[in-house]
């Protein structure tokens, strides 16, 4: 099966806290095919951000499609609150790595 | 958008005060003759250390150099400044800290101007009357509240609607200077003082209170000016090398909030739903279609911080390949060896930089390949000297700690400065981040005038 990696066919892929307690990611795609497509499979599904990011699936919050921006926003709750001992990133800035190497089948877009 | 009647212009100079903005995109923002200038001045992003310690994450200098600039341009031309969230968490001392460096200015300055402080701090006795009449509820993730995490809180402030900064601006207030306040606020509160539709002001102020952070290509330390009209409202960057395009300005909808269709605010909620962005030309984006919700009850967002121990640091390299191999469990027979040594007044947390010290156990790449790994570790106890000690006994026991097949029998670390061990004080976490129900918009938060003259 052909795969496409999803920062081929977006210009934005970003983390940053929604509240301190919760971190947002965001998916900006580049064109109307790709993200209507994703949209119409529901590729970015609660189950498929708690397997990606070794989240138990009650801390995925919400998967929002957002038209206007073509875009995805995912938020889930942090393991350890901003700034809390143990901590890794206050910003919560750099959580969006493992979206980087997401595989998508290209049969999706076809 | 079809009228382009009643421009209402609001002029915004950089992302936080202190971030600084280049005079000429200023001073550009001034020819356009704005109705008002508002800042927004602080964020919760930084963390809990600022509100619990009631110290600002922006300098001084910094601070003073921006304000310099719109006291000045405020008082030429005789509009309104508006100064949201002052010195980063918005409390009592951040409030007075900006009160200082605005006296100093106008001191300096020559300058006069009536000002209104609006402080945001919520006494604890009425949040504890509030928690026990069930009027406190959770917001997100951020879990039930408890009496006890209360009473540790240092300092609890709620994030003001508009209702206490129009008030200000009603009693004559030239320069307003708000404790923690909800970001569009400063740059809305203007226009709704004039009858504008609360709906619009606030979207715009949304926008605006990330300065150019919206433009391409975005900086949090540049000026963009936004003209409200009837039924929409215009964006346009003050420095001819940004501009805005509707992707950029739908993009920033997305930005920092759970939820870009409804943006939750004191008293309500913006609906996003029917909003729309068109371009028109010379890198200006026109937005309609925002409206306001109003909520009963009235609710505002409380955010409070506690302190959690005292913390040490120390920051140390690793470059022996047999070191790198067994990282794990030497990090670990030390840990548990420290633990035992202090007993349980401590806690003791590694950052390995590049291995895991990023995502920390959401890190989905477990090899790690990298020929050195940098160490921080940090050990958070109920003094600064237990701290201290432990964190020196942590440092020394790894320097030398015996491992298997060790071949470097010198020294395990490689430390880049001396002294190796950073005293940090107190560290905070937060401890409120709900809503409280309130009667009336204004009741918590206390407007002071004064004339503040040269």
């Amino acid at each position: 099966m052909k795969t496409i990696a999803l920062p081929e066919i977006t210009h934005v892929i970003r983390s940053k806290n929604c509240s301190p307690f919760e971190i947002t990611l965001d998916i900006l795609f580049k064109d109307t095919r790709h993200y209507y497509a994703l949209k119409a499979h529901s590729f970015f599904s609660e189950e498929r951000i708690a397997q990606l990011y070794q989240l138990p699936l009650s801390a995925v919050q919400s998967v929002i499609y957002f038209d206007p921006s073509l875009a995805v926003k995912i938020n889930y709750i942090r393991a350890i609150p901003s700034g809390a001992p143990g901590d890794t990133d206050v910003y919560g800035a750099q959580q969006h790595a493992p979206l980087l190497t997401l595989m998508i089948p290209e049969n999706l877009f076809t | 958008m079809t009228q382009s009647t009643n421009p209402f212009r609001i002029l915004s100079p950089t992302a936080i005060l202190g971030y600084g903005f280049p005079e000429t995109s200023f001073e550009e923002g001034l020819a356009q003759h704005p109705h008002a200038i508002a800042v927004d001045a602080g964020s919760i992003d930084p963390g809990p250390y600022y509100l619990g310690s009631g110290k600002s994450f922006t300098s001084q200098a910094t601070v003073k150099r921006d304000l310099e600039w719109l006291l000045k341009a405020c008082v030429t031309l005789d509009i309104p400044l508006l100064i949201g969230t002052a010195g980063g968490s918005g409390a009592r001392p951040h409030v007075d800290w900006g009160l200082e460096i605005i006296k100093q200015i106008a001191s300096e300055q020559n300058l006069s101007f009536p000002l209104a402080t609006v402080y945001a701090d919520i006494p604890k006795e009425k949040v504890i009357e509030a928690y026990q009449s069930g009027q406190i509820t959770s917001l997100g993730a951020s879990g039930e509240l408890t009496l006890e995490s209360i009473y540790k809180t240092t300092r609890i402030v709620a994030q003001m609607g508009s209702e206490p900064v129009l008030e200000a601006l009603r009693q004559g207030a030239q320069v307003v200077l708000c404790g923690r306040c909800y970001d569009p606020v400063p740059f809305a509160a203007p226009a709704i003082l004039q009858g504008r539709d609360a709906g619009l002001a606030l979207h715009m102020g949304k926008i605006l209170e990330c300065a150019a952070i919206a433009t391409i290509p975005g900086s949090g330390s540049d000026c963009i000016l936004g003209t409200l009209y009837d039924d929409h409202f215009v964006l346009e960057s003050l420095n001819p090398e940004r501009r805005f395009t509707k992707t950029s300005t739908a993009a920033h909808s997305l930005y920092e909030k759970s939820n870009p269709y409804q943006l939750f605010g004191p008293g309500g909620y913006l609906d996003l739903e029917k909003v729309q962005f068109q371009e028109i030309g010379e890198g200006r984006v026109a937005v309609s279609g925002a409206t306001f919700q109003a909520k009963q009850p009235y609710q505002i967002k409380l955010e409070g911080a506690a302190p959690v121990g005292f913390r040490t640091i120390s920051i140390a390299g690793v470059r022996d390949p047999q070191m790198l191999q067994q990282i794990d469990t030497i990090l670990g027979a030390i840990k548990k060896e420290t633990l035992e040594r202090y007993g349980g007044d401590i806690a003791i947390h590694f950052h390995v930089y590049g291995k895991n010290a990023v995502m920390g156990d959401y890190e989905p790449i477990t090899l790690t390949q990298s020929h050195e790994l940098g160490l921080v570790f940090e050990v958070i106890a109920t003094t600064q000297a237990l701290s201290e000690a432990a964190c020196g006994y942590l440092r020394s026991r790894l320097l030398h700690y015996g491992y298997p097949h060790r071949m470097s029998t010198a020294g395990n670390l490689a430390f880049p400065f001396s002294p190796s061990d950073i005293l940090c004080g107190i560290t905070y976490g937060f401890t409120l981040y709900h809503l409280m129900e309130v009667a009336d918009p204004c009741e918590f938060f206390n407007i002071q005038m004064q004339q503040v003259t040269s």
